[in-house]
């Protein structure tokens, strides 16, 4: 058989393009045709498709739930009173409502940052069918621009959902950071639920000498959380950037980078800390396409129960991509024996003058840490957590901004305790 | 205090100890001296509860409580402490931050409220003194990078903080130079007293000479063979384990 494989559509396909041709109108507009198209023409994506293979969507995403509505005064009244309750994590914010910007909700940005649409059609150096997919089905949107040379104080963006029953919460956001500019970006996911599908979309671009630091953290419960994360560098640019995993039945996040100038930086970290059955995914793709940059990739995992974690990072650097200097790490804790972990750090290199590694461990606790520990009068479950939290804290710690660093810390020791809890009941 | 009845013990299905006897007093510093490959060591994990051991006969009594079927951090907060021969390194976790949550953790297993901070750090300050350990490596995490001396006198500094009822010592001595041999016995012998007791595991007489213990017990084979006064290391001293090598058997 060397045919290829004709799948026929699944439901959610079929439910997917409905609700495309109903509510948005193709024929409005050529940019979200477009990108439906490209949508339909590699449908949801299965373990067949390399940078998907742990996670198969074809399989998870069984219904398309239906689209969460623009916010309505109710929506909007609801909105307020979760975000009355949440601490904020900077001086500025800016909310989302199911995709939408809600001015009433938000500050004024500060000195230096204009808010306006994205742009209809971005021109993405990324081709993935579930990107594709969120700029075919989202609301307009936001983008955030700072001024060149500006410095604004740190803005949170926080993306809302405010809805009943199974809902599909769509959502473009775009940063863009002027020449020598330097900026702070906290995108928090707030108030999904089970029966939430949450596809989010955010487009980083940093002109020459600009720096960004940008974190992303869900902090509600979706049944599936897919996010892509587009960045382009330019020369001398500079990305630091955290994704924060706590919360979330299914989660995809995906970063499509690429440099673009000499010079530029990036660094990617993040922490997973993943119970129950919960299945987080993180997939890379750092493309080196001008000389003398440097990528740091540093993931970690904490798995517990039956829960699986996906780390996957693949370092391209083309040729002319001298100098290049790449180091990518993934490291996972498991704590039970049928919790997974899935680690593919993939280097591409060609370029002859590079210095790049990678490097991926899994394992459990170390015993002889605990053991000591416990000769020492920590009882099992606080021994286990003392050396899980610092395992954790050592990736937190890539976050630059301390006030930050410090609620992420105070979200992971809640969720140690929890499961020191659970496991002595 | 402490009374070792009949104990064997292996790892992997190897036989280690082999229907151990030993007794030490309430107050007394008892020394075990054996050629390498005696078993010493493992007493020591066996007495502190590491999991890997597997206990096929005896008991371990501490004040007349079987203490063998209790979790290392319960036998802890009832008086046992490991100095260990070599001290494991804890990346991420700051010293200071070890000590308080380990000294609040066995406060709590006896019903005892917490150390406020400000006494936490009186009673630390003061123990790092008397140890020479440079306030400096407390804020550094635990063990990490800590030079051989420098771990040994954390062993001791936590050991005088928990003030434990019976102190097992595993080869304190090995890797110190002859300062850090003597700040580290005299914390030792600051701790003596009547209601303390030791067992100070080593193979050289060298931190005898520091340390004067009231027995001397002789290791081979996984079990006493000889018991003596402070005269028994001196008389090992001179003619090695040669003795006892076959002794056991």
């Amino acid at each position: 058989m060397t045919a290829a494989p004709a799948f026929p559509r699944t439901a959610a396909e079929l439910g997917l393009a409905e609700q495309f041709h109903a509510s948005l109108g193709a024929a409005d507009s050529p940019a979200r045709a477009e990108a439906f198209r490209r949508f339909e023409s590699a449908g949801l994506p299965t373990r067949r498709v390399e940078s998907w293979h742990y996670t198969d969507l074809r399989i998870a995403l069984a219904i398309a739930a239906p689209l969460a509505a623009a916010p309505d005064e109710a929506a909007i009244a609801a909105a307020k009173d979760r975000l009355a309750k949440l601490p904020r994590l900077a001086p500025a914010r800016i909310v989302l409502v199911n995709g939408v910007f809600v001015a009433a909700l938000s500050d004024r940005p500060p000195a230096g940052v204009a808010l306006a649409q994205p742009p209809a059609s971005p021109t993405l150096p990324a081709d993935d069918p579930m990107l594709a997919l969120t700029l075919a089905l989202a609301p307009a949107g936001i983008a955030a621009a700072v001024a060149p040379g500006a410095k604004p104080p740190p803005i949170e963006i926080v993306h809302c959902f405010a809805g009943e029953g199974p809902r599909a919460v769509y959502s473009r956001f775009a940063i863009d950071i002027g020449a020598d500019a330097s900026a702070a970006f906290i995108e928090r996911f707030v108030g999904a639920g089970a029966e939430t599908q949450r596809h989010a979309s955010t487009v980083i671009d940093v002109a020459a000498g600009g720096a960004l630091a940008h974190v992303a953290a869900i902090e509600d419960e979706p049944g599936l959380h897919v996010e892509s994360e587009v960045v382009r560098l330019a020369e001398r640019a500079a990305l630091d950037a955290f994704g924060f995993v706590a919360g979330g039945a299914l989660v995809r996040r995906q970063i499509f980078a690429r440099i673009v100038g000499k010079d530029a930086r990036i660094g990617l970290a993040g922490l997973g800390l993943l119970d129950g059955s919960r299945h987080a995914d993180t997939t890379l793709e750092v493309v080196h396409a001008a000389p003398h940059g440097s990528s740091r990739e540093f993931y970690r995992h904490i798995v517990a129960d039956v829960a699986t974690g996906v780390f996957q990072g693949k370092v391209i650097v083309q040729p002319g991509a001298q100098k290049t200097d790449g180091a990518m790490k993934s490291q996972a804790i498991l704590l039970s024996p049928e919790a997974t972990m899935n680690a593919k750090p993939e280097l591409e290199i060609f370029a002859d003058d590079v210095v790049c590694g990678h490097g991926a461990t899994i394992g459990a606790l170390d015993p002889e840490q605990l053991f000591y520990l416990q000769a020492r009068g920590l009882p099992q479950a606080e021994a286990e957590a003392m050396l899980l939290e610092a395992f954790g804290a050592e990736a937190i710690g890539r976050v630059a901004d301390s006030a930050l660093a410090e609620a992420l810390l105070t979200v992971m020791r809640d969720w140690l305790a929890r499961r020191g809890r659970g496991r002595l009941s | 205090m402490l009374e070792i009845k009949n104990l064997s013990a292996s790892i992997k299905g190897n036989a280690i100890l082999d229907g151990l006897n030993l007794t030490v007093k309430t107050g007394e510093v008892a020394a075990i001296m054996g050629p390498n490959g005696s078993g010493k060591s493992t007493l020591s994990y066996v007495i502190a509860g590491k999991p890997d051991y597997e206990v096929t006969s005896g008991e371990v009594l501490l004040n007349g409580e079987n203490i063998l079927g209790l979790a290392p951090d319960v036998r802890a907060a009832k008086g046992v402490f490991l100095a260990f021969q070599y001290p494991i390194e804890i990346p991420g976790v700051a010293t200071m931050t070890f000590l308080k949550a380990t000294l609040n953790a066995q406060r709590r297993a006896r019903g005892q409220a917490d150390l406020t901070t400000p006494e936490f750090m009186r009673v630390v300050r003061s123990a790092a003194q008397g140890l020479k350990v440079d306030p400096d490596m407390l804020k550094r995490p635990l063990n990490v990078g800590f030079s051989g001396g420098e771990k040994k006198r954390m062993e001791i500094l936590q050991m005088t903080l928990l003030a434990p009822r019976l102190g097992v010592l595993d080869e304190t001595d090995s890797g110190l130079d002859i300062d850090a041999l003597r700040i580290v016995s005299d914390g030792v012998n600051a701790l003596r007293g009547p209601d303390r007791s030791f067992v100070v595991i080593t193979h050289y007489q060298r931190l005898l000479e520091h340390i004067t213990p009231d027995v001397v017990h002789v290791m081979a084979r996984g079990r006493i063979v000889k018991s003596g006064g402070p005269e028994l290391a001196l008389e090992l001293e001179r003619n090695g384990y040669r003795d006892y090598s076959t002794e056991a058997a």
